[in-house]
């Protein structure tokens, strides 16, 4: 299935989960926080959010700035 | 009331210098810098995860998140729609840091790249959001007094009119403006935060806002693009006590022409 992350559209297996997703890009759940459609995603529903074709996620986190 | 306590909304907070943490040649630096400047406050932004090739270091690393109170900003957002997101974000982030800043925003909807100047009516829209949604609210304007005022009125938590452009390091260009924004937020309401944010250059500059009457300042670039961070850092430490001081003190008014400070009386004489 075809999912948008950060802007860009990636091709992920069907069932793959947030939790599993942020675990194939080395994402500790702890520093980042996902937005899924426009909307924060709760991180206790990481593990148990399944992704659908054309979600559109936004995954971020904290950096220096003024 | 303990007036070294600085109080934004639910915050109190016991440093009146922030500082932010962008554009540091290195983040061992920045964690130096910090330091050296004393702040409990420490400005953060809020990006995209880089998704290939992390190269490992994160900014946590070197930010005691049980040390400092993390501020969000929203900086690089030109709507007021993205500014929202990025707050939401940021409690998000926040929240499971386990930070004492989950839940405030410094707001900032900009409304031109080469300037850096604030969108007013962005800024508006999404504070009224936020405002809605529970977050305490900083809020990032010009030193204009009409729109201070119209932030105030719409729930801002603090008011923060730059002295100058972001990074432009001139200092406070308009002091009567801020006094004029000064004098009327705290109107029947004295202790209404207003914070000086944005075009600090140098010590003095800390030290004249802090003279006018505000409540702290906050600033980047004139710390991490100083040639020695980390003195500049300890040098706006002092700065703000002195500037903080100075105002309490009750400051001799300026006068047109001299009077002597010894006596007329008992000149030796022919």
């Amino acid at each position: 299935m075809r999912v948008q992350v950060n802007g860009q559209w990636q091709e992920l297996a069907e069932q793959t989960t947030v939790a599993d997703l942020l675990e194939s890009l080395s994402l500790p759940a702890r520093r980042v926080a996902v937005e899924m459609n426009r909307e924060i995603l709760p991180r206790a529903q990481y593990a148990e959010t399944r992704l659908g074709e054309n979600d559109a996620l936004e995954i971020v986190t904290l950096v220096g700035g003024g | 009331m303990d007036e070294n306590v600085l109080r934004i909304g639910e915050f109190e907070i016991g440093n009146r210098l922030f500082v932010g943490t962008g554009k540091y040649e290195t983040f061992e630096l920045m964690r130096d810098a910090l330091a050296a400047s004393g702040c409990e406050v420490v400005t953060v932004a809020v990006r995209r995860e880089r998704l290939t090739d992390a190269d490992g270091r994160n900014i946590l690393d070197f930010l005691d998140p049980g040390k400092y109170t993390l501020l969000p900003n929203t900086a690089g957002c030109f709507s007021a729609d993205d500014a929202i997101r990025t707050a939401r974000l940021g409690r998000e982030l926040l929240e499971g840091l386990e930070n004492a800043g989950a839940g405030w925003v410094k707001l900032e909807v900009l409304g031109d790249k080469k300037t850096l100047l604030p969108d007013p009516v962005g800024t508006l829209e999404a504070l009224k959001v936020l405002k809605g949604e529970g977050f305490t609210v900083l809020c990032y304007t010009s030193d204009d007094p009409i729109m201070a005022m119209r932030l105030k009125k719409a729930g801002a938590d603090s008011v923060m009119p730059a002295g100058s452009p972001i990074g432009s390091g001139q200092g406070v260009l308009n002091p009567w403006n801020i006094r004029i924004i000064l004098q009327q937020l705290k109107e029947g309401d004295e202790s209404f935060p207003v914070i000086v944010d944005a075009g600090v250059g140098t010590a003095s500059d800390v030290t004249i806002a802090m003279e006018l009457g505000a409540d702290g300042v906050l600033l980047n670039t004139g710390i991490a693009g100083a040639s020695d961070p980390v003195t500049m850092a300890h040098s706006m430490r002092l700065a703000l006590q002195s500037g903080l001081l100075a105002h309490r003190a009750g400051r001799i008014p300026r006068k047109l022409y001299a009077t002597a400070s010894s006596p007329l009386d008992g000149v030796i004489g022919a």
